[in-house]
């Protein structure tokens, strides 16, 4: 038996046992001509353009087109098929597998009530022409695309990267972008709030928001071994007494005769 | 390009200086109306806006990433993190869209108490609205008021569930509990008072001169703009297409309770108004109906799939088979089918939808959150233009946006 392949480029986190002759079943998928508006739909298509594979997956049509022909299918499907939304426009990182990202176009038709979904493949330099001037939805949509995965569009008004800073190194949502951020990022507030030559005073900065070191006592008190702020860590115990003895009492006069229990809210 | 050095940083070519009559406002990413950290960059003519261009990122936690590096059920907290104003509904979207992908059939007592859930953090979601959006315009009392009013379908959701903010309170599956000792009386004595301060709220807004003149005519959204620009929710029907998922595709039992979907043809911010004002109504009838399909439900409420849900609590602190598979699931996580589903539901803001690659790993493969807030703002570069500098508050508060679901 064959090793299976893993991507060593992948930095996601993986299972880490799996059974090694377990194969995970699939999700169903049911020929286009089994719901007749779908297959209406796709013969208009089929007769225009270059469709490469087609089929229903839990209801709604996948349709597998040529990324050149992008905006010309979402043409016809929005002018002629009256499919009048576009909700959700993004891509999948398969480049460890076949350098390619997947891009879906997700559809609605108030009308039809049907979901239908356009994919294509695109190498990872090709070119994307925009979608913006048919759909306005696809305004941010391509633009947050371009963001996390670095897909290329051409003809959109506006492109530049929506959620990260403009000067951010690499794309977020590649599979090959680690969790807590590069190292270019780690240094990236530092050399731009106070420049390169403070690196080494400041030190990198922790992406990590869920690691606690105990060492570290700027951040962190470690209770019950407390020490001031920035002191070395000490193993000596420490008590801490929210009372105490003669001192000033935090609750000075309660009288629990006076205190009311609210019964009913409204 | 500007010539970046560390006084002049980098962040978009943006001249400040200009020859011409025209003036460039920066508004927010901390002003108090920008509902968030929403920054508008606003090119003024006048007190006209002619260009205007939303920027966002600031609350940017990279909710997608953070999905393909946990399993199913981790990620379900995080979700209550995207519209935290109705964190339910979000729960909710992200475990039906796992339940379709599996192909699970829930119980039809969790189904009940969900809806009920999912209709009081609307209740809830459009109070806060009116009262955010009134302030805004500057209409103290209604703050008061609303926010009163909101304490109560908080509480009743701490009842359920123990958090007012982060509610987790559905399970991929079901509902991790049943409802408690007198929820229902406490629910029917709200929804009972609750179209009182309806009609009280509308009261002092309907007709009241400065709310009607700064709402009346403002914001208006052409049915072929909110279409191609995604609009959802409110902001679509507000539009005069009527167009709710609970009726259209309904999930749960949505098709068996009977609510109307209120439109607006005016198309303006007056009538989104209304709008929020008739849903609130139709909650509350939806409700009414829910509380006697509760008694008549059996007591599971969460589904029996050993292979991707834990059993109930007793069941895993009694028998032995129970606890390993727990342990198996937490600790592994569960492993759907490979495919992808695109699952939409109606959350108070409109359209969430939730796309998820699976390749059969414990991971999603890939995790797309399709949120209504995002596509409206992305509306507002063209929303704004030709209106005045006062109504762009009005406007923001009247698009309902959150930014913990708009950068997620």
């Amino acid at each position: 038996m064959m090793r299976s392949y893993s991507d060593k480029q992948n930095v996601q986190k993986k299972p880490y046992y799996s059974d090694r002759f377990w194969v995970a079943p699939q999700i169903s998928k049911e020929a286009a001509k089994s719901d007749a508006i779908f297959a209406s739909d796709l013969a208009v298509l089929k007769a225009k353009f270059e469709i490469k594979e087609a089929y229903i997956q839990k209801g709604q049509l996948v349709v597998y087109i040529d990324p050149k022909d992008n905006v010309s299918v979402l043409q016809t499907l929005r002018d002629e098929l009256s499919y009048n939304f576009l909700s959700e426009h993004s891509a999948i990182d398969w480049l460890a597998k076949s350098g390619e990202f997947e891009i879906f176009y997700q559809l609605l038709s108030t009308s039809k009530r049907k979901r239908l979904r356009i994919k294509c493949f695109i190498k990872e330099k090709e070119i994307l022409k925009s979608v913006t001037d048919l759909y306005n939805s696809a305004n941010w949509a391509e633009r947050e695309m371009y963001d996390m995965f670095g897909v290329i569009i051409s003809g959109h008004p506006y492109m530049k990267r929506l959620l990260m800073p403009d000067d951010w190194y690499d794309h977020p949502l590649r599979k090959t972008y680690p969790l807590h951020g590069d190292e270019v990022a780690q240094w990236y507030e530092i050399d731009k709030i106070f420049g390169k030559e403070y690196r080494d005073i400041i030190g990198p900065e922790e992406r990590d928001s869920a690691r606690v070191d105990v060492n570290d006592t700027y951040r962190f008190a470690h209770i019950n071994h407390e020490v001031p702020f920035g002191a070395e860590p000490s193993s000596e115990k420490t008590v801490t007494d929210y009372q105490e003895e003669g001192g000033v009492f935090i609750v000075k006069k309660l009288k629990k005769e006076d205190a009311k229990i609210v019964k009913e809210r409204y | 390009m500007q010539k970046v050095n560390r006084l002049k940083p980098f962040f978009e070519n943006v001249v400040f200086e200009r020859e011409d009559n025209h003036m460039i406002v920066n508004f927010g990413p901390q002003h108090p109306s920008s509902h968030g950290q929403l920054r508008l960059i606003l090119e003024l003519d006048g007190e006209k806006v002619s260009k205007a261009t939303p920027d966002i990122g600031y609350l940017h936690r990279g909710m997608e990433k953070m999905a393909e590096n946990m399993i199913y059920n981790e990620f379900l907290p995080t979700t209550d993190r995207m519209d935290y104003i109705a964190a339910s509904a979000n729960n909710y979207g992200f475990a039906l869209a796992v339940e379709t992908l599996i192909g699970l059939e829930v119980p039809r007592r969790a189904k009940v108490i969900r809806m009920m859930l999912l209709e009081l953090n609307r209740i809830s979601s459009h109070l806060f609205w009116l009262a955010t959006h009134a302030l805004d315009v500057g209409a103290m009392t209604i703050f008061l008021y609303a926010f009163r009013e909101r304490e109560y379908t908080l509480d009743l959701i701490e009842d359920y569930c123990g958090a007012r903010l982060t509610h987790s309170s559905v399970r991929i599956g079901g509902v991790p509990l049943d409802l408690p000792k007198g929820w229902i009386e406490g629910l029917n004595k709200f929804i009972n008072h609750l179209p009182i301060d309806i009609a009280d709220y509308e009261g002092l807004l309907d007709q009241n001169r400065i709310w009607k003149m700064r709402l009346e005519d403002v914001g208006v959204v052409t049915p072929e703009q909110a279409q191609s620009w995604g609009c959802s929710g409110p902001m679509l029907r507000g539009s005069g297409i009527a167009w709710d998922i609970r009726k259209e595709e309904p999930y749960e039992l949505y098709d068996e309770v009977e609510f109307d979907v209120p439109v607006s043809t005016t198309c303006d911010s007056y009538g989104r108004y209304k709008l929020h004002m008739e849903e609130m109504r139709q909650s509350v009838r939806i409700l009414k109906q829910l509380i006697p399909m509760y008694a008549q439900t059996s007591p599971e409420i969460i589904a029996h799939a050993p292979q991707y849900i834990s059993a109930p609590k007793e069941q895993i602190m009694t028998q032995n088979y129970s606890l390993m598979q727990h342990f198996v699931l937490v600790t592994q996580g569960m492993r759907p089918p490979v495919g992808e589903v695109y699952v939409a539901t109606e959350s108070p803001k409109g359209e969430l939808g939730f796309y998820i690659n699976s390749q059969g790993d414990p991971y999603p493969y890939r995790l797309k959150l399709r949120t209504p807030s995002f596509f409206h703002t992305a509306f507002l570069q063209e929303l704004l233009v030709g209106e005045y500098l006062a109504d762009v508050v009005a406007i923001i508060g009247n698009a309902n946006i959150v930014f913990g679901e708009i950068d997620r």
